[in-house]
């Protein structure tokens, strides 16, 4: 605040001379942005047989861009965004199928077309409504695509899908190798086709107006926006880039069932997205990433039990991330800078000095910490003893063990959460 | 006569069985200073919902610059200049002030409708945030998230807000409510200098402000007009005396 303002007194003039200049810089490119796209370049060369697995990772940072778009910037909360995945998917394989439009980057522009249509047409209808009844309003529509792909399975193979799909060779000349290099390189490029787009949109005016029906729709009334076909315009956009992802899935895999609208594939990328960060561009990217990777890794532990694994991550995004891995970078970058002159935007140094005032503090967000470490050590628990008890279902003396060293695991992440929580809201709020 | 900036007719509104506003007619013309005072609960804010359009009334009309706006959504009143302050402050809250004025502009300009222009690149936009907020005191705090502000700087980004939209009628709820008297006066300082030409219609329960700026005063009650004149009528209204200003002391 004003008071600890390290420079009461600045010239007006450079004040004004440094807003602007922070306005019309945003925008800029900035080298760390080129990483990702180093790293995934980097991939291609150091992970060769996994080009298959690396294509899977693109295609769900695409779908998880997509719904940044509408959940991080736009604040439309849905659960049913595999929907317009699941109209690219089945776009491009239809018309293969169907009409012998195997032509791929047609194809992702027919997909891209017809999941935006669709998403303008049920944008439209559904985007009046907020908050929970949306949510509702979004899954039933996802709902109701795959009910109806079911009844006309002989069209769309219903659950079995539609395998050996054939597509021709990329601008005529690349065909596709058992590997997926080639597939590697073109769901890449078309990422960072994408990804400019977004990243176009997110810097405008329209994708301010965006945050601004985010934070405040009252306000954006009373301003004169016309909130409903803002709304509307970034939900189509964001369902044709969900269905560019869906048609990249199906031109990459040969293949497609109707799991792609599964409620799961929806939870599965909102997950993603929070996992990295909303609103942040490169959470998509980050969260992603790191789900694809995990959820890889859990499942060649345990087959079976690979939710487990899942679950927990999503536990400690929860307690130690709320803002995603993005912003547990920067409040990690935060507390390493705490003691150096002041950030970038010249605030002022932010020395933790504990004062009494702040017992007051520690004391409500350890009961804060506690309340979700409990909650969530709950969850974990349950997914625990599941997973327990199927190795000792004829011993209930271990599996009460077993119950115990649970509820043990989940006490000792209560605690690390409590100091934890307390810790960060306390130094927040001293700064 | 020529048409009034601003006009409401007849104007009704019900909750269920509840009436907040019964039979209420204004006119506000063109650079009018009127105030709005009332009891609580006398349906003042209901009444600024239904002239900017954020309810709809049961029956009547409101009218801009002799055109019924009655059925027009509020975000195109406001495109053509009706422009109003919250009495709870309602702000883009993690935006920075400067974005918040700026994200005004751009939609009184329809700036906004464009997708592919980094928002930074047009200078004019940007100069003329500036400028609103150079009128308020603003620059030091341009690029602090709102949310970091102390109550009444807020209550001045509410007003830079509403300035930005360049408004041709002002409707402002309780401007300098719940700031401190050593800021409000610098509130209420800004609003005395507007521009002339606009109309203006303030509510606010600081009788001192109220007789100050004003040239007409209507006194709401029960949701219905109780009487209306120049601020020497009311303060001499034995009526609105002891309906209003009795329980307010003497401040006049």
């Amino acid at each position: 605040m004003a008071a600890s303002d390290t420079k009461p007194a600045a010239a007006p003039a450079s004040a004004r001379a440094q807003a602007a200049d922070y306005l019309v810089r945003r925008h800029h490119f900035r080298w760390p942005e080129a990483l990702p796209w180093l790293i995934a370049i980097a991939c291609f060369f150091l992970f060769p047989e996994r080009m298959t697995f690396g294509n899977q990772m693109l295609v769900m940072i695409m779908f998880a861009l997509s719904l940044d778009l509408i959940l991080g910037y736009a604040g439309i909360v849905t659960l049913g965004h595999a929907a317009f995945f699941g109209i690219g998917a089945y776009t491009v394989a239809l018309a293969s199928l169907q009409l012998g439009w195997s032509e791929p980057i047609s194809g992702l522009f027919l997909a891209g077309l017809l999941a935006g249509v669709v998403g303008a047409v049920v944008g439209w209808f559904i985007l009046r409504y907020r908050g929970l009844t949306l949510l509702m309003l979004t899954i039933a529509f996802a709902a109701m695509l795959q009910e109806s792909g079911n009844l006309r399975a002989d069209i769309t193979g219903g659950y079995d899908g539609l395998p050996g799909l054939m597509f021709d060779p990329l601008l005529g000349r690349f065909q596709y190798d058992l590997y997926g290099h080639t597939n590697f390189i073109y769901v890449l490029v078309v990422l960072a086709i994408v990804f400019y787009l977004v990243r176009r949109i997110v810097y405008s005016p329209f994708g301010q107006a965006l945050t601004g029906i985010r934070e405040n729709v009252r306000r954006m009334h009373a301003i004169g926006s016309p909130v409903h076909g803002r709304l509307v315009t970034a939900y189509a956009i964001s369902a044709a880039i969900a269905g560019v992802a869906g048609a990249l899935f199906t031109q990459t895999n040969a293949y497609v069932t109707l799991t792609v609208f599964d409620f799961e594939n929806s939870a599965k990328v909102m997950v993603m997205l929070i996992l990295g960060g909303t609103g942040r561009l490169y959470g998509a990217f980050l969260g992603g990433a790191v789900y694809m990777f995990l959820e890889d890794e859990f499942s060649k532990l345990s087959p079976t039990f690979w939710q487990l694994g899942v679950g927990l991550l999503l536990v400690l995004a929860v307690l130690f991330a709320r803002r995603g891995l993005i912003g547990l970078g920067e409040d990690v970058r935060w507390l390493f800078r705490g003691g150096k002159a002041g950030d970038r935007e010249g605030a002022p140094p932010r020395r933790f000095v504990w004062k009494p005032q702040h017992w007051k503090e520690l004391g409500w967000s350890a009961l804060d910490g506690a309340i979700i470490g409990f909650v969530a050590g709950f969850a974990v628990n349950v997914k625990f003893v599941e997973f327990m008890s199927t190795y000792v279902t004829s011993m209930p003396a271990r599996a009460l063990i077993f119950t115990v060293v649970g509820a043990a695991v989940a006490a000792a992440i209560n605690l690390v959460s409590l100091f934890w929580t307390s810790r960060t809201s306390v130094e927040a709020k001293a700064s | 006569m020529t048409e009034a900036a601003l006009e409401v007719r007849n104007l009704h509104r019900n909750f269920g069985a509840l009436q907040v506003t019964r039979d209420v007619s204004l006119r506000l013309e063109r650079g009018a200073r009127r105030a709005l005072i009332g009891p609580n609960g006398a349906g003042k804010t209901t009444l600024i919902n239904l002239i900017t359009g954020g309810l709809k009334p049961s029956s009547g009309s409101v009218w801009m610059n002799g055109e019924d706006v009655t059925g027009t959504p509020q975000a195109v009143r406001a495109r053509r200049g009706l422009a109003r302050t919250f009495q709870i402050n309602q702000l883009f809250r993690g935006l920075t002030v400067l974005e918040n004025i700026c994200m005004t502009i751009g939609e009184r300009d329809g700036e906004n409708n464009n997708l592919w222009r980094p928002a930074g690149a047009k200078r004019s936009v940007i100069d003329e945030a500036l400028d609103h907020l150079e009128s308020l005191k603003l620059v030091e705090d341009a690029l602090k998230p709102v949310r970091e502000l102390a109550y009444g700087r807020q209550r001045l980004v509410e007003i830079a807000i509403a300035l930005a939209q360049k408004p041709r009628v002002l409707l402002l709820d309780e401007p300098a409510a719940g700031v401190p008297s050593s800021e409000s006066h610098l509130i209420l300082d800004v609003v005395a200098g507007l521009d002339p030409d606009i109309a203006i219609l303030i509510i606010e329960h600081d009788m001192d402000v109220v007789f100050r700026f004003a040239k007409s005063i209507t006194v709401l009650v029960a949701g219905a007009v109780f009487t209306e004149g120049t601020p020497d009528q009311i303060r001499n209204n034995a009526e609105v005396r002891a309906v209003y200003l009795g329980e307010e002391g003497h401040h006049g």
